[in-house]
């Protein structure tokens, strides 16, 4: 629907601040969210974990717990079926049951500490806590690995036995905790290095990191004796996860419904299930509704943090700045089944440069630590955190302005990446124009303080997506989606569909339908919502319109093609075709039930032409010399949104991208023990921002439309985190004069730095 | 498991119920008194998502015992807006969009008003050292930030007017 992209006409609703529809509900405490839902005669779940992080389970003895008064059912591994081995070749994201089955519980091996062993369901939860402590795990604790790069070398502890690198040559034949090899390439990077007057190689280290959502995981489970089960689930895809549990329950979907609740945030962190298919199978043994809640800490030792990451960066680039060739090796952490987010580094960690020669290498490994999960912009922000800190020293090294330096390299339209994808138009340049132009680039800078740049490139997703629309008989609208409303995305379907059907915003409403009331819908995930699902919401208020057209082509006895739809009246497409008076919405609806049967539209579609998004941020921070505290003084974010359909909201997600990643740069970390235990989970240790450890978070919305989306979405969520660990880095380069290649800067390590001399800088 | 007869005022309505001897107030608000709007997000009073008054006094629920309420007065998020009319706080919250997923958005309500009640004047920095104990994982707190400061610009008006 590329029709509209350029309207020149100014938009009634798209691209003005409302007020979201759903907003009431979560200032009152009405929302009802994962752990809200209350049902007569309801159960409590609770999860027994392996204090382990690599044992063998030889036995598991429910015998005590099952006869503690209370208790209703117990479910261990013998509750689920096998799935068979997958094979290859596999897809840049894996999917595999083989190991889905093994992350929600353990079954030949506990493969990281807080690894789901067994699951009670009980009349309270204080019960059912007591009956965890009376199962009788019999485990022969085994030797276990927590760092990748540990975990890659030959005598390391093997998580799979049957598990042999992928990818490279001649084939294997030990098993390896190294998963598989990725590569790509376009051009020479031998020649390319050739030509550079400065080469930069540096390594860099990042930890895992949690998405830190502040709902922990919930949810009910109401099975049915007819053999039907709904779920009540905190989630980011309700239709992906009803599919899921229908395969690894071996049941058919259509005897599964899943309803999603208001959700508390997730960032990637709740793609994955967890409980539901324990919940789901405590509910069938005990025939009644079973609820699961996980503690904080439960969140942080058994739910995917997204890969801690060792990478070495190489970079060559002429006298004037030109890059002529750039190189990347990735050691990723997948956790403790395969699936490290190398694919997405290798396609979008270069990719906002236009270069002719770039290798890139990504190592898919596993170790005893969760499963990792999807963390916004998964697998991009340590692989930025490398380009963009290198980029800023050859900036440094040529004695160049870093923007001068991205702005000599900068991806355009028709610039092809190391994937071979071509890009439409893209506002990179601008925005590093806009950089340059903007107050904060040349404000004055006191002493300890730094001023750090970099930019970021995430490629969105498209994908499956359904809506429908309903025209009430007063009017009024009522919209229906399939993706769960993470932060304000109902709003921006109320004003889509209310700009197409030219009628007031506050008449459209939106409700994100159960999986049985709609078509598939992908999930609320990869910047996808406004663009996929707004194109469906679009598509289906179109053929709305259609029907209006037809009632009025019918009033009038007129073709339909001689009636048009403008500013939310049916008028005759031109004065040849007579002169009526505009139909409006209402009126037509008014009529419709004696005119066939009321106006609605629906759209089922399977979106492309996604673009992808590129930011830019600029941070001052000062280093205090005593303490090594870094703090962050002013922060703005730039970014090519396509085009903001709710400005409030795109800024939202600008801001608090920007501040995920200095919680990132600065303070989280995954900390274990010399047994593989996890020692920081909980907020207390694993300490993200709060309100005063950050500024303001000013942002620049650049909009160069999609022309692939009717309004010109371009999604805005993810990129936001890819810059700022890079940015932060380099500001403190800039304060202290220190480089530091290894997150999180926390205080030791800035006082270590201070200790050691000053780098030389050539721009000086 | 022992339980214990407790006599309480939540949001006005004398309420009585029985609680556990472990039972947090958190608990006992959800799931003794249905009240859910209280949100849990740590449970080890780090996050401020079940944020209360308790005699008046901003607490974090999940560390007070539900027998500590007895004899006590409680004011949660549901008691916040007066019928249909919002509470300029949760007005503002909406006009400035300072919440997305709106998990913390009760906590953050709760706190905030607490503070505009002791100090009707504050400062950016101010309300970013007494929101400190909030958690907020999607904002990045500007918004949040900027919506009590036009409420507390906005309370002094009216005062004033």
């Amino acid at each position: 629907m590329p029709d509209d992209v350029k309207l020149t006409r100014e938009f009634q609703v798209v691209g003005h601040r409302k007020v979201r529809p759903d907003g009431v509900d979560k200032v009152t405490g009405r929302a009802k969210y994962g752990a809200d839902l209350i049902l007569p005669g309801m159960l409590y779940g609770k999860v027994l974990r392996s204090p382990h992080a690599h044992a063998i389970i030889k036995k598991i003895d429910v015998s005590k717990a099952l006869k503690l008064p209370g208790v209703k059912a117990i479910v261990t591994r013998d509750d689920f079926p096998d799935q068979p081995k997958s094979k290859p070749p596999y897809g840049p994201r894996i999917a595999d049951l083989w190991d889905t089955t093994r992350v929600i519980m353990a079954r030949e091996k506990a493969l990281f500490e807080g690894h789901p062993v067994a699951a009670v369901a009980a009349t309270s939860e204080s019960i059912a806590k007591q009956a965890l402590k009376l199962i009788k795990v019999d485990y022969q604790v085994l030797p276990h690995v927590i760092d990748p790069i540990e975990a890659m070398k030959p005598d390391a502890p093997i998580l799979h036995e049957d598990q042999f690198t992928l990818g490279v040559e001649p084939a294997p034949t030990k098993p390896s905790n190294v998963f598989r090899v990725m590569k790509a390439a376009k051009g020479d990077t031998a020649i390319g290095f050739g030509e550079a007057d400065v080469v930069v190689e540096r390594e860099f280290k990042t930890q895992a990191v949690h998405q830190g959502y502040i709902e922990p995981h919930a949810c009910v489970a109401n099975a049915s004796e007819d053999g039907s089960v709904d779920v009540w689930m905190s989630t980011q895809g309700h239709f992906v996860a009803r599919n899921q549990l229908a395969a690894l329950l071996g049941m058919s979907v259509g005897k599964i419904r899943f309803i999603s609740s208001e959700i508390g945030g997730g960032f990637g962190g709740k793609i994955p299930m967890y409980g539901e298919p324990l919940a789901v199978r405590l509910s069938q043994k005990a025939h009644r509704p079973v609820k699961m809640v996980m503690s904080r800490d439960e969140v942080f030792r058994a739910t995917g943090p997204t890969a801690g990451a060792t990478i070495r960066i190489k970079i060559g680039a002429r006298k004037d700045g030109r890059i002529t060739a750039a190189e990347a090796e990735l050691f990723y952490q997948a956790g403790a089944f395969k699936g490290a987010e190398i694919a997405a580094a290798i396609g979008c960690m270069y990719s906002q440069y236009d270069l002719e020669n770039v290798s890139i290498v990504g190592y898919d490994i596993v170790s005893n630590r969760p499963r990792i999960a999807a963390y916004r912009a998964p697998g991009v922000p340590m692989a930025a955190f490398g380009v963009e800190s290198v980029l800023n020293e050859i900036a440094d090294k040529l004695g160049i302005d870093t923007v001068d330096l991205r702005l000599k390299n900068a991806a355009k339209q028709g610039t092809v990446n190391v994937q071979g994808l071509r890009y439409g138009p893209i506002g990179f340049i601008e925005m590093l124009e806009r950089v340059k132009e903007h107050p904060h680039y040349k404000a004055p800078l006191g002493k300890n303080q730094g001023r750090g740049f970099a930019t970021g490139f995430w490629m969105h997703a498209g994908g499956l997506s359904c809506a429908s629309i309903n025209v009430q008989d007063d009017g009024t609208v009522t919209l229906i989606e399939g993706n769960p409303d993470i932060g304000g995305s109902r709003a921006s379907m109320c004003a889509m569909a209310a700009e197409e059907l030219g009628i007031p915003y506050e008449k459209v409403t939106t409700l994100i339908a159960d999986t049985s009331s709609l078509g598939f819908t992908f999930l609320t995930a990869g910047s996808r919502t406004t663009y996929a699902t707004g194109m469906a919401v679009v598509e289906a208020t179109r053929n709305a319109i259609k029907v209006c057209c037809e009632r009025a082509a019918a009033i009038w006895g007129v073709t339909a093609e001689q009636v048009k739809w403008e500013q939310g009246f049916a008028k005759p497409a031109s004065a040849n075709v007579g002169d009526f008076a505009p139909l409006s919405l209402s009126e037509l609806a008014k009529k419709a039930p004696m005119m066939g049967g009321p106006i609605a539209g629906h759209a089922e579609i399977n979106a492309t032409g996604q673009g992808p998004a590129i930011g830019a941020h600029l941070v001052d921070v000062e280093v205090d010399p005593e303490t090594g505290f870094v703090k962050p003084l002013r922060f703005t974010v730039f970014q090519d949104v396509g085009r903001a359909i709710s400005p409030d909201y795109v800024e939202g997600q600008m801001q608090g991208g920007a501040v995920q990643g200095i919680g990132w740069a600065l303070n989280e970390e995954y900390i274990y023990n010399d047994k593989g235990q996890l020692v920081n989970a909980g907020f207390l240790d694993y300490r993200i921002p709060v309100a005063s450890d950050v500024p303001m978070i000013d942002t620049v919305m650049i909009e160069e439309p999609n022309p692939n989306h009717p309004y010109g979405v371009r999604g805005v969520g993810e990129t936001p985190i890819v810059p700022p660990q890079a940015a932060v880095a380099n500001a403190v380069e800039n304060a202290i004069g220190r480089r530091l290649n290894e997150l999180p800067l926390s205080p030791p390590k800035i006082l270590k730095a201070l200790s050691e001399r000053p780098v030389a800088r050539a721009a000086e | 498991m022992a339980r214990h007869h407790i006599t309480t005022t939540v949001n006005g309505d004398i309420r009585e119920v029985l609680v556990e001897t472990t039972q947090s107030l958190l608990d006992v608000l959800r799931n003794e008194l249905l009240l859910t709007g209280t949100k849990e997000g740590c449970g080890t009073g780090d996050c401020g998502a079940c944020s209360v008054m308790l005699d008046g006094r901003l607490v974090c629920s999940c560390l007070v015992l539900g027998v500590e309420a007895d004899g006590k007065e409680i004011d949660t998020i549901e008691g916040m807006a007066q019928g249909e009319e919002l509470h300029p706080l949760q007005r503002n919250f909406l006009e400035h969009a300072a919440l997305q997923c709106g998990i913390c958005t009760p906590g953050f309500l709760i706190a905030a008003r607490a503070l505009l009640e002791k100090n009707p004047s504050p400062t950016e920095t101010e309300v970013r050292f007494w929101l400190a104990g909030n958690l907020c994982r999607c904002t990045g707190y500007d918004k949040i930030v900027r919506a009590v400061m036009a409420t507390a610009k906005e309370l002094r008006e009216t005062t004033h007017a």
